[in-house]
């Protein structure tokens, strides 16, 4: 049978308007097997039955919804459950070609760059709905979970990815330049992609790109923003890059190589993909390597713009005890925030002021401590990937947008957490 | 500094920059920050010899632009530019390479990308391919260079460092996070010679080929909503930006909290080691 719903106007409006004489009957039939809640009694009186009308809310209350779109109102709840997993499933077995894509993987998880140049690839990818292609991602060393223990898979999969490349060694780890190179020699060599796509960004995919591209031999396009079909281009596509510091807009045949900008594609919201494991049959070989990397060097966070500062501890009105506040962004290493109130009795500074009026913060962990959470905060901090919220008052703005939030006293628990930092580096420091 | 430490040769690529507003030629912003780490180079080890290096064609206005550079050389050794001469439109990666193939130095610094024509910043990188030298990008500062070993600081992105250590010879290029270049002197830059020596040039076919333009304004991402009824639609339009989802913890000691908290910060990876 079809999914399709027929809709007959004429009846809806029927079930709507309450006088009409066939309300009652036509009610009865759109309804299907659940209880008239409205009948023509045998003395020509209506009945009517209350407990029948309305429908069992997402909530389980009882809710009733006088416009009438509502009829049949359990029918539609099962139909809306049904739609939070309306993602088509694609599976892509004998695929005409594939197209590689290095996403960064910054943090261990997709960021939104990635997310826009794995709907670029699928856009390659599925030009021909004949012959699709299958979407190749290369990932380099460990991942994190998404939020709520979500698989990995299935993130990799809602993100569009056939096939997932996966090279777990320590010797990609860190700033391993040729070793990465090695490995996508290696990759060119088996697979033979017919795109290679990789975020023109300064978390590694443009300088490896380039590389990538230099020792393939092609000339890569960079800073695509914008592709289109082109039946004369040799790729058939052609690409708008910009070039010359963001001043000019070339307009080329989409190369082998290309890297593209953040927004260069919608992200891929439809569809969840098969993301197959795959591994490479010959070995890698192990590259010689003349950069070695020392590690990252650690540099004092309140130097750090908090524009830009990974992870910010944001004092609010609730923070009384600011002495212990300034210690424990010492000891976390985090860059030290501040609400509006906080700034405004001067106890930080104007120019750590996060929100509408102070910075609009893109850190990766934001803990704020004792901000309620006013609209003009939550928007500065609208980019942020984690918030962690320490607050008294359940019912905050900031515990809604939280992704974990601690319901307590804020000197005490930043104390706690302090002590469990201190005893784990205490610890360490013993076993070496 | 000690007798032993000998100085080494640094080449500076530089190239002609275009002001972002007027579109006048300049000298190159991140090119010339690249000379200004050359000069500290040349302070820190005694004997070090800078040079600059230029491939393109020989004009009135580019000129200008390149001895803009050489208006950094006051009181530094550095006083001639060599310029590679080709013709407008041609490739410079192959003039660069024999250039310094011919007498190598022990590091090359360029900037990141250009200012003009394509600037892609592929420029280092075919370099380093062709020569088979090691390449470092995005540059902070060189902390020592010791028996052909460089150790050097890479900036990443949200003001985070990396120390690298680089065998010799290398080519590095710098960006934004580089010191700023110090002012040009108008004095020492008319004094200050170019040598300009012709090398044979294959035109850039496939550049030519291509159309540019001037930049246009990307289009904004708008916010597509998938809702079915008025209702959904109001509800997207009007929610607050919320995590949705997240977890709260009501009724635990301290102590439970913070071990929740540190259990995220682990996963994250931000907090410092050691």
């Amino acid at each position: 049978m079809s999914e399709i719903v027929r809709r007959d106007p004429r009846r809806e409006w029927i079930a709507r308007n309450r006088l009409h004489p066939e309300h009652a009957s036509v009610l009865a039939e759109i309804g299907g097997g659940t209880a008239v809640s409205e009948w023509l009694g045998p003395h020509g009186v209506i009945r009517k039955n209350p407990r029948a009308i309305g429908f069992i809310g997402p909530n389980g209350i009882k809710r009733i919804d006088r416009s009438g779109a509502q009829q049949g109102g359990q029918a539609a709840g099962a139909a809306r459950q049904a739609a939070q997993d309306s993602r088509r499933k694609v599976n892509i077995e004998a695929p005409a070609f594939l197209v590689a894509v290095v996403p960064d993987m910054t943090g261990g998880r997709l960021s939104g760059h990635d997310k826009d140049l794995l709907g670029l690839a699928r856009r390659l990818a599925d030009a021909d709905p004949e012959r699709p292609g299958a979407v190749l991602a290369v990932v380099f060393g460990e991942h994190n979970r998404e939020r709520g223990g979500e698989l990995k898979e299935q993130s990799f999969g809602e993100a569009g990815i056939d096939r997932l490349l996966h090279l777990d060694d320590d010797a990609y780890a860190g700033f391993a330049p040729e070793a990465r190179l090695a490995a996508l020699a290696a990759v060119e060599r088996e697979l033979a992609p017919r795109h290679w796509l990789l975020p023109d960004s300064p978390l590694g995919g443009a300088d490896l790109g380039r590389r990538l591209a230099m020792r393939l031999g092609e000339r890569p396009a960079t800073g695509v923003w914008q592709i289109e079909a082109d039946s004369e281009a040799p790729q058939g596509w052609c690409c708008t890059a910009r070039g010359a510091a963001e001043s000019l807009d070339i307009q080329r045949p989409l190369p082998r190589v290309a890297l593209a900008l953040a927004e260069c594609a919608e992200p891929v919201d439809e569809t969840r993909h098969a993301a197959a494991p795959l591994s490479l049959t010959e070995t890698i070989p192990s590259a010689f390597s003349r950069i070695e990397d020392l590690g990252q060097v650690a540099v004092d966070p309140a130097g750090v713009a908090l524009a830009e500062a990974e992870f910010i501890l944001s004092a609010g009105n609730g923070v009384k005890d600011w002495e212990g506040f300034h210690h424990a962004a010492r000891v976390l290493g985090a860059t030290e925030g501040a609400s509006r109130v906080a700034v405004d009795d001067g106890f930080m500074a104007r120019d750590r002021q996060v929100g509408a009026t102070g910075t609009w913060v893109t850190a990766r962990v934001y803990l704020a401590v004792g901000i309620s959470g006013a609209i003009q905060h939550l928007q500065g901090i609208q980019s942020c990937d984690k918030v962690v919220a320490i607050n008294l008052d359940p019912g905050c703005d900031m515990i809604k947008r939280a992704d974990l939030a601690v319901i307590g006293d804020s000197a005490e628990i930043l104390a706690a957490l302090l002590a469990k930092v201190e005893q784990q580096r205490g610890g360490q420091r013993d076993a070496a | 500094m000690r007798p032993e430490e000998q100085g080494i040769d640094v080449a500076v690529l530089v190239s002609v920059g275009r002001h972002p507003i007027t579109g006048r030629a300049r000298r190159a912003d991140q090119d010339a920050r690249g000379l200004e780490l050359a000069l500290g180079l040349e302070r820190q080890l005694p004997g070090s010899r800078v040079s600059l290096l230029h491939a393109g064609p020989c004009a009135e206005e580019s000129e200008a632009a390149l001895r803009g550079y050489l208006g950094m050389s006051a009181g530094t050794g550095l006083e001639t530019l060599t310029l590679l001469e080709q013709a407008e439109g041609s490739d410079a990666i192959p003039a660069l390479a024999e250039h310094l193939a011919a007498a190598p130095p022990q590091l090359v610094i360029t900037g990141a990308r250009a200012e003009r024509g394509e600037g892609s910043g592929l420029l280092p990188y075919a370099l380093a391919e062709r020569l088979g030298w090691p390449l470092v990008n995005g540059l902070a500062a060189v902390e020592k260079i010791e028996k052909g070993v460089a150790t050097l600081l890479q900036a990443l992105p949200r003001g985070q460092r990396r120390r690298l250590k680089v065998r010799l010879p290398a080519i590095v290029s710098v960006d934004a996070a580089a010191p700023v270049a110090r002012q040009s002197a108008f004095g020492p830059a008319r004094r200050a010679g170019i040598e300009a020596t012709p090398v044979p040039a294959e035109p850039d076919r496939e550049l030519a080929a291509w159309q540019l333009a001037p930049a246009r304004k990307r289009p904004k991402r708008l916010k597509i909503v998938k809702a079915a009824s008025a209702r959904e639609r109001f509800k997207a339009a009007a929610a607050k930006a919320e995590g949705g989802g997240g977890q709260v913890l009501t009724d635990v000691t301290p102590e439970q909290g913070a071990e929740a908290i540190l259990k995220l910060l682990k996963e994250e990876g931000v907090l410092p080691r050691g």
